[in-house]
């Protein structure tokens, strides 16, 4: 009888502090990748307004950083703006202004397009950076159009890794050749699902900017 | 393998079928008294088993019936004993603060009746009669007087004096009228104070009626509470529910302002303790509110149980006066400062929300309007934040009588729980009772066949046997047989055919017991 109540007692103090344990992060982290290549500059006040929807969604504890794609990526001085918010919300509004006017700096400053795009190494940066923030949900948005024009001599045919990243892709516009041969678009967002989803992560395409909401399913704004 | 048995006698389903049935209906039919035995015994033991539980759970609504009883009869005794508290209060206040004065109240109106008396003898004293000799006078002064100047001239002097006279006794009596007239008019006053005290006595001794009528009803139930009667406990019953809904809703109501309460402050909560920090799974922001808001109704039932107006806490009822006034002032004072903080959060709050409009206006392109009126809502908010505190102190109440009428509510949902075990109980063992009958009828149905030949069997041998007896009667055959031989014969057949009928026993009727215990 004894050792019934004591082995009642450790299980109940077991499912307690099973009950009390870690809970799991529900912060989320978003990493936006800008292509700066060519005629894509052109589409710039469209990545602004990303940006904004993102500061209006995001909340207390999520990271956000925004960086550039140009001919050599994977490197931090791509990185235009990175941020995680405070867990004060005065001070999280105080630093979302700041990014807004470090984004609105960059979009003012640039003039021309890079030579080459090198999307992969973005995303492997973006990736790295996700992962460090330890966030619940992590998020690569794509602002390109997927054609990925690496410089000679960069090496970027190897497996991805993006376990829990979900990337999505934004505003993929079609090149001159795609209208003549629609397929090259069609292969152009095969290809990189199929590199996506091998590499762990999840993929989606949003091109039409009506539908910002379905990119991350929180509504901070509205709380208030 | 089903199909395999099934086939095992024949290649034909429907003869190897055949052959299953006719085998089975064989075993039915050997088996079938023990098989009757067994779902007779089986309905019957169910049965009883459920009588015995009904019973017992009967016993138990009985002692639960009998424990609300005592419960809300202790209620009411502890309730009545108060209003008759206060109504001894209530009068001896009143007798304290009017009727403790009716010494001087007695003496004052003696001392008016005195008054009056004396004014009244006063007004009553008669004016002064014109003195006795002056009718001889006037008798001399009227004598003729036959034209001796002298004699007339004293008698004109005569004369004279007696109208003096009759003039200054007339003016005494005016004098003296218009000293009683006013000494008369004087009593009017007097009489209205006398009046006036009068009368208050009167509503004094009238309110003290009414209270000492309360007393006598109250006292009535009293004793009625003392005495057990099931009528008044019915009633304290039915006033036990009454109070438990009413307090129910308000309890609802107060919830309900918790709930502004709590969204007012959680928000700003986040500035104090951040808004992504996590505790077992809630926002630590949002269980610092809620700690908030619980502290504050702690603060409401320590000080509303600290004025006595609640009894939850026997500890805090029992402190002696100037502990209990500390404690007071100590849970008044946190709830002043949590109410402070409330109100000083709900205009974080607001100017949160209006940053967080500002950035997103910002953020949209739009530049940022000035509101008019902007401070109405943000003193809206301030002044909601420091009343609900107070407001959700009072909670204490509609608490307590919740409490202590769920204690009477539970009792009766327990036996009415209870008294539907019972039902069920009773009806489960009369259902099971009644199917073991219906089986046994059932399992008859089942090998109706062997029955049926069983039975034509047996009425033949019957018929047989009959015949044979009324033929033995008729004719009675005398084989040749030797003489011993016939005589057994004889004695046999006398035997078999003047063999007294044994009267047909009556079956007794299988009774049972319970039910019969049950009608009687």
């Amino acid at each position: 009888m004894k050792i019934l109540l004591v082995s009642l007692a450790l299980a109940t103090l077991a499912l307690t502090l099973s009950a009390c344990g870690q809970p799991q992060p529900t912060n989320k982290a978003v990493f936006l990748l800008v292509d700066t290549s060519g005629t894509y500059t052109e589409e710039l006040n469209k990545a602004q307004g990303i940006l904004n929807y993102l500061l209006a969604t995001l909340d207390s504890g999520d990271s956000i950083a925004v960086a550039r794609i140009d001919s050599g990526s994977f490197s931090e001085k791509d990185v235009i703006a990175k941020a995680t918010f405070d867990e004060r919300p005065s001070m999280a509004n105080d630093q979302k202004r700041v990014f807004k006017h470090d984004m609105d700096q960059f979009v003012a400053t640039i003039k021309t397009g890079s030579a080459h795009t090198d999307i992969t190494g973005a995303i492997l940066q973006a990736a790295e950076y996700l992962q460090e923030t330890g966030a619940g949900e992590k998020y690569v948005l794509v602002f390109s159009d997927l054609a990925e024009d690496l410089q000679k001599g960069h090496i970027r045919d190897f497996p991805l890794e993006l376990n829990g990243i979900q990337v999505i892709a934004l505003n993929v516009t079609k090149l001159r050749s795609d209208n003549i041969d629609p397929r090259d678009y069609l292969n152009r967002l095969a290809l990189w699902q199929k590199r996506v989803m091998d590499g762990g992560g999840h993929w989606k395409v949003v091109n039409d900017f009506d539908r910002l909401d379905r990119l991350i399913a929180i509504n901070a704004m509205d709380e208030i | 393998m089903l199909n395999e048995l099934l086939l095992l006698w024949s290649e034909q389903p429907a003869i190897s079928l055949a052959v299953w049935l006719s085998v089975l209906v064989t075993v039915l039919y050997l088996a079938r008294e023990p098989a009757h035995l067994l779902i007779k015994s089986t309905g019957r033991a169910i049965y009883r088993f459920m009588r015995s539980a009904a019973r017992a759970v009967a016993h138990i609504e009985q002692r639960a019936i009998h424990r609300n009883k005592e419960i809300i009869l202790a209620q009411g005794r502890e309730a009545t004993e108060k209003f008759i508290e206060r109504e001894f209060t209530r009068i001896n206040e009143i007798v304290a603060r009017d009727l403790s004065h009716y010494p001087n109240l007695h003496r004052e109106l003696t001392d008016a009746i005195e008054r009056l008396e004396n004014d009244y003898q006063a007004a009553t004293d008669a004016p002064p009669l014109p003195p006795e000799w002056l009718s001889v006078v006037q008798t001399i002064s009227e004598l003729p007087r036959q034209g001796d100047p002298v004699v007339s001239s004293i008698l004109e002097n005569i004369q004279d004096e007696v109208v003096t006279a009759h003039e200054e006794t007339l003016k005494a009596y005016q004098k003296s009228s218009a000293e009683r007239h006013r000494l008369l008019g004087a009593l009017q006053p007097q009489w209205r104070a006398l009046a006036n005290k009068l009368n208050k006595t009167k509503d004094v001794v009238a309110i003290t009626q009414e209270r000492a009528d309360a007393v006598d009803k109250h006292m009535a139930n009293y004793e009625a509470i003392r005495d057990h009667e099931d009528h008044i406990a019915r009633s304290l019953t039915a006033s036990s529910l009454t109070q438990f809904f009413i307090a129910g809703l308000v309890l609802f109501v107060a919830v309900m302002g918790g709930l502004i309460n709590f969204q007012l402050i959680a928000m700003p909560m986040a500035e104090m303790v951040g808004g992504n920090t996590y505790t077992g799974g809630f926002k630590t922001s949002d269980i610092a509110a809620l700690v908030i808001i619980m502290v504050e109704i702690a603060m409401g039932l320590f000080l509303l149980e600290s004025l006595r107006i609640t009894r939850l806490f026997p500890v805090i009822a029992q402190m002696d006066d100037k502990m209990r006034k500390r404690m007071m002032v100590i849970s008044f004072s946190i709830l002043f400062i949590l109410a402070g903080i409330e109100a000083s959060l709900a205009y974080m709050r607001d100017l949160l929300a209006l940053d967080r409009e500002a950035l997103k206006q910002s953020l949209a392109g739009v530049s940022a309007l000035n509101a008019e009126f902007r401070w109405i809502p943000s003193i809206g908010q301030m002044v909601m934040g420091f009343i609900l505190p107070f407001a959700l102190a009072f909670v204490a109440i509609p608490l307590e009588s919740f409490i202590h009428s769920s204690r009477t509510v539970l009792g009766v949902l327990t036996v009415a729980v209870l008294r539907t075990v019972i039902i069920s109980l009773r009806l489960v063992g009369g259902f099971a009772h009644q199917v073991s009958k219906m089986l046994v009828f059932g399992y008859d149905m089942l090998v109706t066949v062997p029955l049926s030949m069983e039975k034509w069997v047996r009425q033949g041998v019957q018929a047989r046997r009959d015949r044979d007896i009324e033929t033995t009667r008729q004719y009675p055959i005398e084989p040749y047989l030797p003489l011993e031989d016939a005589d057994e014969i004889q004695e046999e057949t006398v035997t078999v055919s003047e063999k007294p009928k044994r009267p047909r026993k009556r079956k007794t009727p299988d009774l049972d017991t319970d039910l019969a215990l049950d009608k009687s």
